[in-house]
């Protein structure tokens, strides 16, 4: 026997009310109290939804139906709602779909759940640098979605990073990449050609070392491994102005949309990564306005942000250093100034320690600080222990 | 790119008609030129803002404005003052280039990518030689050899293609008075004893270096101008700046208010000519001393700054002059130094290069490397400057 109680009290338009619904529903049960949620008055507008979700989620057994079959149209404002009672996984997955918004009539804000973003974040492969211990303090390479500087002394190996980083993108899927395309905006010039086809050569040979029964052609049949294949996909634009800088930051978005629509096989080459070399180097020859510099700088963060987020791409910022009279003393930081330096989600330090180069995770929403070693070989960036002499190119 | 007139723009009709109503136009360069960046102005440049929108627009403004300023001086709404900036922005941007492309254009170029020094294991070192379009600078303490390695540079470039050369016009900016064409035609003969026998041939290798002698920044300036021409003109095919630290201190010594002003400015052209004309260009940098470890650290690294202070105490601690912005706007950095009784070559800093040192001696044919087989150098040594001359004094 089914009884139910059904309580609404001052259901009228000025009244704030609580609904206390209580549902018996199969004698043996014990009448279970539905959970009470005291509810805006405006987001009943936006429960219809869930209101119908809950009649499927709350299972067979749970004849909320009754009490459901009025929230079917939807409900006039100020009635109130109420949860579907039953198993904890039941009422998990109906408060899940209470509170999974995504944007539209039914979302106003465009949020999403920090469940929904979990799951994702966990099913993003991470650009992978070519060391082991950089990749560790990374939590397994370069995230997607973000925006990562990386700073250092001249020399420590800042532009060997990021070609290494343009290269790696493109390690086809089934070998643990993310077979995607790159972007290069050199503002210095310091990019080379032979070095890049180097280190191209030295990822391929790796990638054959450890899939000793691929051949040359990947399965999929989309990327051979030959090095000009891996230097084909990487966009480069040369920068000769902050004014230039500003523009390829604008035209980028046009440009990745173009070349997103272009292939639409199931591997879909698009690009992953954004690698600006170095973002510093205009912005400190030709400003004397520093309010300028930082409204500029801050505009372009927001900009490239945008697009690492809406095209699901890695941006990586390659930055200067200066020094900075704190505590007393001179000190190395940064370059670009304080504001840039909240711009960017994570923030790398390549440093000398010893005789060995060290990078230095100086900021990330979710990682610890920590160093790790890195070698700078003939076939690029590699792990300290590795063998590679570096050698010449000839 | 961003000096590109309106006009040849393909903007959109009502854009076109709206920048150009508010005379945005780029009266810099004429259009043939390449870009290159403007002089510096002593005081802050007028930017357009709605209470003055007579003064002209450019190109960094419309990029560089915020949205609602932009729509004041356009006098246009929202919507068509972002169309604006994209269109502005996708004209301005340079072409895309795969780096195949680059490469292949590298192959086809041929060995015109480098300038060979004739030290063969210098060359092996940097793939080839002094890569063109890049900006090389070689420091080192006084007295080392770097005049001698640029007089022998500057050789290179005039002698005809078959003796390794580039065959084309050099151009030396000699600030310090140390240029000596003596000696430059008598490392000519020693080096190239087979070209300088021919009669009259020293005499054309000597006329194609043009030396001048700027004796303040402003005249560095002024014929850094007229060198635009200049290099497209008469073919110039090497640029050597010998040294840049001194022009940098004949400025200080007016203690204008912007000391790194200047610096700034001939860096980019530097590095733009270099560029554009496809020309290597060779600078030579003073040293100068520092008496404590300040500004080598960062803040993370606080507490191990005790430790290297007793190692360092011993050399003579010399530093590059120019300061930190100028170590990384350079390409490759040769630094040329003394110890343990050998002066050596150390390619400190290349995009392509190992850590490698090589000891040379300067004879009368000029540098010459001792030992074509390089010494590795790890960790931060192979950007450290030591100099430890004889003290004749001390005897």
């Amino acid at each position: 026997m089914v009884v139910m109680v059904l309580f609404a009290i001052s259901a009228g338009p000025t009244g704030s009310s609580d609904l206390i619904f209580l549902l018996r529903t199969a004698p043996a049960l014990p009448p279970r109290l539905l959970i009470r949620r005291p509810v805006s008055r405006r987001s009943s507008a936006d429960r219809p939804r869930p209101a119908s979700h809950r009649s499927s989620s709350a299972g067979s057994a749970r004849s909320s139906g009754s009490c459901c079959s009025s929230s079917s149209a939807p409900p006039p404002p100020r009635r109130r709602r109420f949860l579907a009672g039953g198993s904890d996984a039941g009422r998990a997955v109906a408060t899940r779909r209470v509170l999974d918004m995504g944007a539209g009539e039914n979302n106003p804000l465009g949020a999403q759940n920090a469940w929904d973003m979990l799951s994702e974040e966990q099913s993003q492969k991470h650009i992978t640098t070519g060391s082991g211990d950089l990749n560790g303090i990374l939590g397994g390479g370069i995230h997607c979605k973000e925006v990562t500087e990386i700073g250092g002394v001249p020399g420590v190996g800042k532009t060997q990073l990021g070609i290494q980083l343009a290269i790696n993108v493109q390690i086809p899927v089934e070998y643990g990449g993310l077979g995607g395309k790159a972007v290069y905006i050199d503002t210095e010039g310091s990019f080379m050609v032979e070095r890049v086809y180097q280190i191209a050569e030295g990822c391929i040979s790796d990638i054959l070392e450890h899939f000793p029964h691929s051949h040359e052609k990947s399965s999929s049949g989309n990327k051979q491994l030959q090095p000009e294949h891996f230097l084909a996909d990487i966009y480069y634009f040369r920068i000769c102005s902050y004014a230039e800088q500003i523009a390829a930051i604008n035209y980028l978005e046009k440009f990745l949309g173009e070349h997103k629509d272009v292939e639409l096989c199931i591997y879909t080459s698009q690009v992953r990564i954004v690698i600006i070399d170095s973002v510093t180097f205009h912005f400190r020859q030709d400003f004397d306005d520093l309010a300028l510099r930082t409204r500029v700088l801050s505009e372009l963060s927001l900009k490239l942000m945008k697009i690492a987020k809406a095209y699901n791409l890695a941006v990586v910022l390659l930055n200067q250093v200066t020094t900075k009279f704190t505590e007393g003393s001179f000190q190395l930081t940064l370059a670009l100034g304080d504001s840039w330096s909240h711009s960017c989600t994570n923030r790398v330090i390549l440093y000398w320690n010893g005789t060995e180069r060290y990078a230095y995770l100086d900021k990330s929403p979710s990682l610890p600080v920590a160093s790790a070693p890195y070698a700078v070989t003939g076939k690029g960036v590699r792990d300290v222990s590795s063998n590679h002499k570096r050698v010449r190119v000839t | 790119m961003a000096n590109m007139p309106v006009s040849e723009m393909r903007l959109p009709p009502h854009l076109a008609h709206l920048l150009a109503a508010r005379r945005l136009d780029t009266a810099k360069v004429s259009p043939p030129l390449p870009f290159l960046p403007p002089p510096p102005v002593a005081g802050l440049r007028p930017t357009p803002t709605s209470s003055n929108p007579r003064v002209r627009l450019s190109i960094q403004d419309v990029l560089s404005l915020p949205e609602v300023e932009l729509m004041a001086v356009l006098d246009a709404g929202l919507p068509t003052a972002r169309a604006a900036v994209a269109h502005v922005s996708e004209a301005a941007c340079p072409p895309c280039q795969t780096a195949l492309a680059l490469l292949e254009e590298r192959v086809r170029l041929g060995g015109g990518g480098r300038l060979a020094t004739t030290l063969c294991g210098l060359d092996e070192a940097l793939g080839g030689g002094i890569p063109v379009g890049k900006l090389t600078e070689v420091v080192g303490p006084s007295g080392i050899g770097k005049t001698q390695f640029c007089l022998k540079l500057a050789l290179l470039g005039a002698l005809p293609e078959y003796y390794g050369g580039l065959d084309g016009r050099v151009l030396y900016i000699d600030t310090e008075s140390k240029f000596s064409s003596r000696r430059m035609i008598e490392i000519g003969q020693k080096s190239f004893p087979q070209v300088f026998r021919q009669e009259g041939l020293a005499q054309k290798m000597a006329g194609r270096i043009l030396v001048t002698r700027p004796t303040s920044l402003t005249d560095f300036t002024k014929s850094l101008e007229q060198m635009k021409v200049t290099l497209l003109q008469h073919d110039v095919k090497l640029l050597i700046v010998d040294s840049m630290a001194a022009l940098m201190s004949l400025e200080n010594e007016r203690a204008t208010g912007f000391r790194q002003h200047p610096l700034r400015w001939t860096l980019s052209f530097l590095k733009s000519i270099a560029e554009f004309s496809r020309i290597p260009v060779v600078v030579t940098n003073q040293v100068r001393s520092q008496s404590n470890v300040d500004g080598y650290h960062f803040s993370f690294e606080v507490d191990k700054k005790d430790g290297n202070n007793c190692t360092g105490g011993f050399d003579s601690h010399l530093v590059a002059a120019l300061g930190i912005q100028w170590a990384h706007a350079v390409t490759v950095r040769l630094v040329f130094e003394s110890h343990s009784g050998h002066r050596f070559i150390k390619v400190a800093k290349s995009p392509m290069s190992p850590a490698v040192a090589f000891p040379f001696v300067v004879e009368t044919s000029g540098v010459t490397l001792l030992s074509d087989e390089g010494i590795d150098v790890t960790g931060p040594e192979i950007t450290s400057i030591r100099c430890q001359g004889k003290n004749v004094l001390a005897q």
